[in-house]
């Protein structure tokens, strides 16, 4: 399997050879910068257009189908015009905060976004404590949407923002046991080793079968719960709510809600498949040596991103084929079902290693 | 190298923000209303404030997720030391997770888990 790690060491002694050691830093932030900012504004792209194409499908239309051949200009024509747009200044918003809102929507996901493991060795962000950082970053974002109702002074976003507050909370519960179940089966935090050993021991949900397919689907429910989407878009519910907590945003402000949207859910999408579908390791049974050989062939950015929209295909088939609940039913589900599940699934996963009846 | 990239993947989001809410500003319109800056409320004027009082549910919620996340960073530790501990590792934790689903049985008990 192909080492991303080459090219970053190859370029960070070229730099070296003719630069200070800061400057050597400084450069390569920049590039990491650009490379974060340039993946980042891709992956918003193509999601908005596959969500609104398989919405299309589901709700059996077309979807955008007038800007350039099969609508696949359209979305470069929503940035442009959201770009134009002017941003309207309220006159009752607490200014500060509601312009600081975006800042911390923005910046949660894209720090999440630069911990994804890409390939073997091209990950950014690599802490011993990857999956607790990830945690703890991703978290980060409810203040933002917290400070976006309460900053706007309006009675939609304000009610927007509890729920989302007290639904994003809770559903961080059973991804933290989720996660810990994952921990216990592969005794490090670090994302890379993660990874490395799934691609030498077999697939996470693989190796703890039953604890770790219901931590799987557990993941999935809360992972849709978290940002905000699917059955569990009440926040921003547009037959109750209007918009929810950015109905007063407008423009471009309001685009950075729609784009860290997005990337959330292609980041919950990347880490389930980091933890659970084995990152960039590719599909191996053993035995089978030619399959496996052909499998290698593949390169691991291929697999990461294959599995990834799989899993963020799974998470819209979830938005666009249940109604929306209540948000009395969502804290019911969540503190009555997956929590309680979640516990009794940690549990398990534990009594499975101790007794080393995994794979 | 791990600190620098976090540094740098902040400043990167916050100077996304940043310059493209200026690029924005300049590129965009701009025109004067009195109606426009009103707050949004189905087209009639809003009445009162919307700094008001909210229900105590959420609140409630808030508190018990404080409890159970503190509660749930502590197992972080020993999920990583898991495998090296085994059975031993295992029952003493038992006795912490059974703590934690009183808890959770005890919240339930109160009724502080029924939406009012």
């Amino acid at each position: 399997m192909f080492d991303f790690s080459v090219i970053s060491q190859w370029l960070h002694t070229l730099l070296l050879s003719f630069l200070p050691e800061w400057a050597t830093i400084l450069v390569e932030s920049v590039i990491v910068a650009l490379v974060i900012i340039t993946l980042y504004a891709v992956f918003a792209i193509v999601l908005i257009y596959m969500e609104r194409k398989i919405c299309g499908f589901f709700q059996c239309r077309l979807g955008p189908n007038r800007v350039g051949k099969w609508g696949l200009l359209q979305v470069f024509a929503d940035v442009f015009k959201m770009l134009q747009k002017e941003i309207i200044k309220m006159r009752q918003t607490d200014r500060f905060l509601h312009d600081l809102a975006p800042f911390f929507v923005v910046t949660a996901s894209m720090v999440t976004f630069a911990c994804l493991p890409w390939n073997k060795g091209g990950h950014m962000i690599d802490f011993n404590i990857g999956i607790f950082f990830i945690l703890a970053v991703s978290s980060v974002s409810v203040v933002g949407i917290l400070l976006a109702g309460w900053g706007s002074n309006s009675k939609y976003p304000i009610i927007g923002a509890m729920r989302s507050g007290a639904q994003i909370i809770s559903y961080e519960l059973s991804i933290g046991l989720t996660m810990l179940t994952v921990i216990c089966l592969t005794g490090t935090m670090q994302i890379s080793e993660i990874v490395q050993q799934q691609s030498e021991l077999g697939w996470n949900i693989f190796r703890g079968h039953l604890p770790m397919v219901i931590a799987f689907i557990i993941y999935l429910i809360a992972g849709n719960a978290e940002c905000n989407r699917g059955p569990f878009d009440l926040p921003e519910a547009e037959s109750e709510l209007t918009a929810g907590y950015h109905t007063e945003y407008s423009g471009m402000h309001f685009g950075y809600f729609y784009l860290a949207e997005y990337l959330n859910l292609f980041i919950s999408a990347g880490i389930a498949t980091t933890v659970f579908l084995g990152g960039w390791a590719p599909l191996h049974i053993s035995g089978l040596d030619g399959f496996n050989g052909v499998m290698d062939a593949v390169p691991g950015i291929v697999w990461f991103l294959g599995k990834t929209f799989f899993v963020v295909f799974l998470l819209m088939w979830e938005r666009w084929t249940l109604p929306r609940l209540r948000i009395d039913n969502i804290l019911t589900l969540e503190w009555k079902y997956l929590m309680p599940i979640s516990m009794l699934n940690l549990v398990l996963m534990a009594l499975l290693v101790a007794y080393g009846l995994y794979f | 190298m791990n600190f620098t990239l976090f540094v740098t993947a902040l400043l990167t989001g916050v100077g996304f923000v940043a310059v493209v809410t200026i690029l924005a500003t300049l590129l965009s319109p701009r025109s004067f209303n009195p109606q426009k800056e009103e707050p949004y409320e189905c087209g009639i004027p809003t009445r009162g404030r919307s700094w008001m009082q909210f229900r105590v549910g959420y609140y409630l919620f808030a508190i018990l997720f404080l409890m159970f996340d503190v509660e749930t960073m502590f197992l972080f530790p020993w999920a990583v030391v898991m495998r090296s501990l085994g059975p031993a590792g295992l029952f003493s934790v038992l006795f912490f997770l059974f703590i934690l689903i009183l808890g959770l049985a005890y919240a339930w008990r109160k009724g502080a888990l029924k939406w009012h």
